[in-house]
């Protein structure tokens, strides 16, 4: 059997590269990480791959590219099979989906809301963001994962999400403990596994680059 | 008015739409029900004054689309094709093949991401801001022209998961034309994908599912109609 050639186009920082890192480690499926400088220049290999975005990640199978980070896990999810990653009965993965989509419509949108400005703006941006993770709090419920039993999908999206939380806990002046405790322990028990623990980054040092990124914008 | 289409749902199977006529993303689901055969009943809501049935069935957005099957709701028109792909396996919509798959689901994406926007700004904004964001369009559809390549449609042979996110095309140039904008999809700048625009709004099924044009050029008109008009 030949060997297969899987590449992914990361950002350290990103949750979006998160989540692909997760995904395949979930699946044991071995690749080589190619660390991009997304803030400087961008590689040609990069360009070529995601010529409509220009974005991290991009997955590269066979050569071929992958691009926005929900498409390509659910391409790792299909192209290899075992464990799955979402459920099997159509309407729990329309399920599953559908809070893949507000995820990706409302965290990382809401959180820039918060380290993005000051003042009025965001404590109001704030307001929203604890709304929004009481939103999943409650679909969550007494669940140990987004999806029953097992770590899968919906978790994946959103767990490296939360590694710019402490970032927005400090601009904000808030603790997401506090505000929800469920999401919390969610967290913990996500940051538990091999695959997730491996795969982000240290909260204190996204809160590094979000400072740099705020003195970028002018927002200080 | 309350329209109501009752089409003869089965004792097994009972599905349910709730949307609008002016909607690209519940016309989507009309399309895709229809080209699988099931029967359904239409429910139009008005969205100024939402039914107590639409809010419990999509309390976390309130928006339609909203397919209710055997009385579990699906909502955002991009989970449920894939929904109705999934529970109705005939004429599939999507491809079987991971990387393909992937593909389609990438340019739907497109589509919505930024397609979408621009559609809206182009009708709301005005003169040399309007000239702008048309030309923006314009690259967009550069971009698809040249994604479509030889194929008939995006999906092939046939209509499929990206032709269907696709049909925010025919309500772009609808609303073109009612407030007599510059024509964004000429023959002459994008060859391919002209012919293909032909194709998709001759399609049997996908004609049935655009809104009836007199009155939607009268929504347009109404909506966004003043001196709107960069020629």
């Amino acid at each position: 059997m030949s060997k297969e050639e899987v590449v992914l186009l990361d950002f350290w920082a990103s949750p979006f590269c998160g989540r692909v890192k997760i995904a395949l480690a979930e699946k044991g499926v071995e690749y080589e990480h190619r660390e991009e400088d997304v803030l400087g220049s961008k590689s040609e290999l990069l360009l070529n791959s995601n010529p409509i975005h220009k974005k991290v990640p991009v997955l590269l199978h066979n050569g071929k590219p992958v691009c926005e980070s929900t498409v390509i896990v659910n391409y790792i999810d299909e192209a290899w099979p075992s464990p799955p990653l979402l459920p099997t009965c159509p309407y729990e993965r329309a399920r599953a989906r559908f809070w893949g989509d507000f995820i990706d419509k409302k965290i990382f949108e809401g959180g820039a809301k918060i380290w993005g400005s000051k003042g009025e703006a965001l404590e109001v941006g704030k307001k929203d963001f604890i709304e929004i993770l009481k939103q999943l709090e409650g679909t969550l419920g007494e669940k140990d994962f987004f999806c029953g039993d097992n770590f899968g999908f919906v978790d994946i999206l959103l767990i490296p999400l939360t590694t710019w939380f402490y970032a927005y806990e400090k601009f904000g002046g808030f603790k997401v403990e506090d505000e929800c405790p469920k999401f919390s322990v969610w967290v913990k028990r996500c940051m538990q596994r091999e695959s997730v623990a491996k795969a982000l980054p240290e909260p204190e040092k996204v809160y590094e680059a979000v400072v740099m990124l705020r003195k970028m914008n002018g927002i200080e | 008015m309350a329209a109501i289409s009752l089409q003869t749902a089965t004792m097994a199977e009972e599905v349910k739409l709730f949307g609008t006529w002016a909607s690209p993303f519940s016309r989507r689901i009309e399309v895709a029900l229809k080209l699988k055969g099931v029967q359904f009943e239409y429910i139009e809501e008005n969205l100024s004054n939402k039914s107590p049935a639409l809010l419990k069935y999509n309390p976390v957005h309130k928006k339609i689309p909203v397919l209710v099957h055997n009385g579990k709701p699906v909502a955002e028109s991009l989970v449920i094709l894939e929904y109705i792909d999934e529970t109705w396996k005939h004429n599939p919509i999507l491809p079987a093949d991971p990387y393909e798959k992937a593909m389609a689901r990438f340019w739907a994406k497109y589509m919505d991401d930024k397609l979408w926007p621009a559609a809206t700004k182009v009708v709301v904004s005005k003169g040399e801001e309007q000239k702008a964001v048309i030309e923006e369009i314009q690259e967009q559809l550069k971009t698809l022209e040249s994604e479509l390549k030889e194929k008939k449609f995006f999906g092939g042979e046939s209509l499929g998961f990206v032709d269907i996110a696709a049909n925010i095309i025919v309500f772009l140039l609808v609303a073109q034309e009612a407030l007599g904008l510059m024509e964004i999809l000429t023959e002459e700048k994008f060859p391919v994908l002209h012919e293909w625009y032909q194709r998709l709004v001759d399609d049997a099924v996908f004609k049935e599912c655009v809104p009836p044009r007199e009155r939607h050029l009268g929504f347009f008109k109404a909506r966004f109609g003043s001196s709107t008009a960069s020629k």
